[in-house]
């Protein structure tokens, strides 16, 4: 049975905007990120890649770099427990454990230029990068594919061998298209035949990064006790550790690891890639610490970009305005190893609508490019691109008016999401009002500079956002402050919505209570910072610890008072007694006088969330295009989005900022662009090119809150959904601007002036 | 970073001001002022994206003069002058600009932090009253993935009306 609450509308400490705990340490350069580590006897990493998209590994020779001044150890795969294809629950879901290992360090084959082959430990890092150069590597190179169609081509070899004899493969008919899921409901193809107006459309996406701008990082060391110790820049502490102990065949409660400062992530700093490395490299250098920092440019070629691939999608409506049939297919590129998320999308592609009729059938692709992780509402923002761009299309057949027609077939509470799951109470229709009224919505496009076009463009998004298991500890010092621990390794300002959750319900201020973060030895198993779950769920824990003092603190004061624990309440920061209006006392005098009633106060919080609540947004977009270089300038943006409860509106704020301005890139410029053997070829930031401060606009943000009725403070989670509308948000406003409709990502100059060419 | 250990001095002697500081110290002949600050001098807030001059995360200000660290040699800051981040604050407090930033939330994960920061007082030493596009003009070699800029430029705009 879960908990439901009734939202209340004026809070003491939720809705303000303090500024955030690690603020101080950011802003002064002392705050400690993972790179920053230094321990005494450390030394530095380094690894070697393979430089072909596909290869068989035939032999390593590792002689010239181990007899290299300063080197201390070389590592390949052998030096890792070797793996069984057998399945294994990283954290995420079950995973098999030698595709795990082989991602870490590859074995019998590489399966993306960037894939790690080999590591070398040395006395500074210059030495070891010198020394990781002079690995040789004896390949047989084997064809690559880069792309959905040249996987499937005749004669491309199987990426995994183990694949040809899955059942998902032999459905497909090819062993690098796996099929996932299909999910039905209604009868579709009777719909579609029915249907007054059907369109139909292709859409083609090429996968991007996360971007981050702090590379990966890992540091171990093995100590006395023979434990491992690992500082990293990680999103989830015990995944690490939980990752670690699979892949290294350790008892995890050998692992520590303390999270450092987080430099972005984005879903991308999930998986590990360092830290097993880090470990056999201690391990084979007499257990000193060793410290690995990738750059930049491995960052990209291997680490979890976000799925490309092809979305083919079919859309009916009668001819009064109802959406009554889709039909897709997801075919999305998992990278070298499965995992394209294409789940999440077939999650997602229909749940800003209500549709009778419906079937959407998942493939996960293999290709020779980095394995995919998680970014920021994994999966959401390809499907976004394909229906919110077919929907306008089918306004424009039908003449309905784009927003009408949205806002006639939106889900609501107990609408069907495509999977599945009957939503409960969500925003889309109150995001979608909230749309209509903004300014932005309102006014003219505006006069373009002589001989460009101006655009307008609107689409939504959803992300389901997750709840899963968090800890929090609290302690009250004897002056009325509160120590908070907690095991959200904070991305972005969420130590303060955590203490802004745990001050509000014990009546102080932000500021008096002091969050932490902490290692894996210190706190309650906490998942992942991702999923939009942190401000959820660890704020929920913290709730419940917070409750926990206040029974607790009714017992001191019933102890002060001599009277029953019953008879003491807790309102407003104050403790008194029910039945003798003389009897009450301040949190604060009350955590003075803990040495007379029985000692320190503790408290402890923990929650395994199984329902999240879901979010919407609805973006409004102006595009200014010259039509002779195919330049787009964002002219103006503006977010509508349910947040359920922003606890800090400018934390809030700024997620939503960020995720457009990823969505805009996205949209506009980045990908992986491969070369014909498969390398990429724009792995650095001058060529990859994400937005810059130039590139963008101010982003205007409109915050509705219509609270998830689960979560104490009608917290929603609000990091994922902002990146989700602005691809078809972009598109759907170059469409206006040109006329021509593009389908492709990113929708970049070239692609506008040979589109405006033909 | 392709740096070939080439034949030569194994270090080089410099002498340099840090932050009013001075400092004194034998660098190795190619290692970068980012690793020199970070490794010798054990200054960290200056931080590494790129190592290749694209990201802005090691700016400092090099006598005077906005530098991405990672593409300028330790063994060049010889008899010059540097400024880091570590070095903004004052026994008065906070620079405006790291009070802005604070009160317009214009950090998230904080890596690019430093680098604006750096590279903000560079522009509002020279020019106090920037107008939005020139802030975003200048910022333009900064990258930040996570907050859109927009709470950046504000922040920037607010330090430049305090300090007027
Ligand atoms: S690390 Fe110097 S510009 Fe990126
Ligand atoms: S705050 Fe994370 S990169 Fe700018």
């Amino acid at each position: 049975m879960v908990a439901t609450f009734e939202p209340k509308s004026e809070y003491k400490v939720i809705g303000t905007r303090p500024i955030r705990h690690d603020g101080l340490d950011k802003v002064t350069g002392r705050a400690v990120y993972g790179a920053d580590i230094k321990l005494p006897s450390m030394i530095w990493g380094a690894v070697l890649r393979s430089p072909h998209a596909h290869a068989r590994i035939l032999s390593i020779d590792t002689s010239a770099a181990e007899a290299m001044d300063g080197v201390h150890a070389v590592v390949t795969n052998a030096d890792l427990p070797q793996a069984e294809n057998e399945m294994v629950d990283l954290g995420e879901g079950a995973t098999n454990l030698k595709w795990a290992v082989d991602n870490i360090l590859a074995s019998d084959k590489a399966l993306y230029a960037g894939h790690a082959v080999a590591a070398v430990a040395a006395a500074d890092r210059y030495t070891a990068e010198e020394a990781a150069r002079a690995i040789k590597v004896d390949y047989e190179v084997l064809r690559a594919a880069t792309n959905v169609d040249d996987t499937i081509a005749d004669g491309m070899p199987a990426i995994l061998e183990e694949f040809v004899d899955s059942p998902g493969a032999q459905e497909s008919g090819h062993a690098n298209h796996v099929k996932e899921f299909t999910h039905e409901f209604g009868d579709p193809d009777a719909a579609i035949a029915g249907a007054d107006h059907v369109v139909e459309g292709e859409f083609n996406l090429q996968m991007v990064h996360q971007g981050y701008i702090e590379p990966h990082n890992a540091t171990a060391v093995w100590d006395e006790n023979d434990r491992l110790k690992v500082w990293t820049s990680t999103q989830g502490a015990f995944t690490v550790r939980q990752q670690i102990a699979a892949i290294l065949k350790i008892d995890e409660s050998r692992v520590r690891v303390t999270p450092l400062e987080i430099g972005g992530g984005f879903g991308g700093k999930i998986p590990i890639y360092l830290e097993p490395v880090a470990a056999v490299l201690s391990r084979k250098a007499g257990n000193v610490p060793v410290k690995l920092v990738m750059e930049r440019r491995s960052v990209f070629e291997g680490t979890g970009p976000a799925a490309g691939g092809k979305i083919h999608l079919k859309l009916g409506a009668t001819k009064d305005g109802q959406l009554v049939a889709a039909d897709s297919t997801l075919r999305m590129e998992a990278g070298g190893y499965p995992g394209s998320l294409v789940g999440a999308s077939g999650m997602c592609i229909y749940a800003c609508y209500n549709i009778p009729n419906m079937r959407i059938v998942g493939y996960d692709v293999l290709v020779n490019k980095p394995k995919v992780a998680a970014y920021r509402a994994p999966g959401s923002p390809q499907v976004a691109f394909a229906i919110e761009t077919l929907i306008d299309d089918l306004c424009e057949q039908a003449g309905f008016d784009k927003w009408q027609f949205r806002r006639d077939n939106a889900a609501k509470e107990g609408t069907r999401r495509g999977d599945g799951p009957i939503f409960p109470r969500i925003g889309m229709e109150e995001v979608l009002d909230a749309a209509k009224e903004t300014d932005h919505f309102n006014s003219d496009l505006g006069d373009p500079a002589p001989g460009n076009v101006r655009g307008r463009g609107f689409a939504s998004g959803y992300w389901f956002n997750v709840g899963l298991q968090s800890s929090v500890n609290l302690s009250l010092n004897n002056d009325g402050t509160v120590e908070l621990v907690e095991g959200s390794t904070d991305i972005g300002g969420t130590r303060a919505s955590i203490a802004m959750q745990a001050a509000e319900t014990l009546g102080i201020t932000a500021e008096d209570v002091n969050p932490t973060v902490v290692d894996t030895d210190t706190v309650g198993f906490t998942a992942v910072t991702g999923g939009s779950r942190v401000t959820y769920a660890t704020g929920y824990a913290a709730y419940n610890a917070a409750i926990e003092m206040i029974d607790k603190l009714k017992v001191r004061a019933s102890m002060l008072w001599s009277i029953d624990a019953d008879d003491v309440q807790f309102e407003d920061g104050v403790f008194s007694s029910k039945s003798d209006p003389e009897l009450s006392i301040a949190f604060k005098d009350l955590a003075g006088k803990l040495g007379d009633t029985g000692g320190p106060v503790t408290s402890t919080g923990s929650v395994d969330l199984e329902a999240a609540g879901g979010a919407y947004g609805t973006h409004i977009c102006d595009v200014e295009i010259d039509p002779e270089t195919g330049k787009t300038d964002v002219v103006r943006y503006t977010i509508v989005q349910d947040a359920g409860r922003a606890i800090h509106p400018s934390y809030v704020e700024g997620q939503m900022q960020g995720g457009v301005a990823q969505g805009i890139g996205w949209a506009l410029n980045e990908e992986y662009y491969m070369s014909d053997d498969g390398v990429m070829s724009n792995s650095s930031y001058l060529d990859y090119r994400m937005p810059t401060s130039l590139d963008l606009p101010n982003i205007e943000t409109v915050i509705v809150e219509v609270p998830n009725p689960v979560h104490p403070y009608g917290v929603r989670g609000v990091g994922e959904v902002p990146i989700v509308p602005p691809v078809p948000t972009v598109g759907n406003a170059i469409k206006d601007a040109i006329g021509i409709r593009l389908r492709e990502t990113p929708m970049n100059a070239g692609r506008i002036v040979s589109a405006l060419g033909s | 970073m392709t740096t070939q250990i080439t034949p030569g001095p194994s270090r080089v002697h410099v002498r340099t001001t840090i932050n009013g500081q001075a400092h004194e110290f034998l660098v190795p002949p190619y290692m970068s002022l980012l690793d020199t600050l970070r490794e010798i001098v054990g200054l960290t807030g200056t931080k590494e994206g790129c190592l290749d001059g694209n990201c802005g995360a090691c700016t400092v200000s090099l006598d005077g003069r906005i530098v991405d660290s990672c593409l300028v040699l330790g063994a060049e800051i010889n008899g010059k002058s540097v400024e880091t981040v570590e070095g903004m604050a004052t026994a008065n407090g906070l620079h405006p600009l790291q009070q802005a930033f604070l009160e317009e939330a214009a950090l998230q994960c904080g890596i690019c932090t430093p680098g604006f920061l750096v590279a903000a007082k560079g522009l509002l030493d020279n020019e106090p009253a920037p107008d939005e596009h020139r802030i975003r003009h200048w910022l333009a070699g900064n990258l930040c993935r996570c907050t859109g800029y927009d709470k950046i430029v504000r922040a920037v705009q607010k330090a430049s009306a305090e300090m007027a």
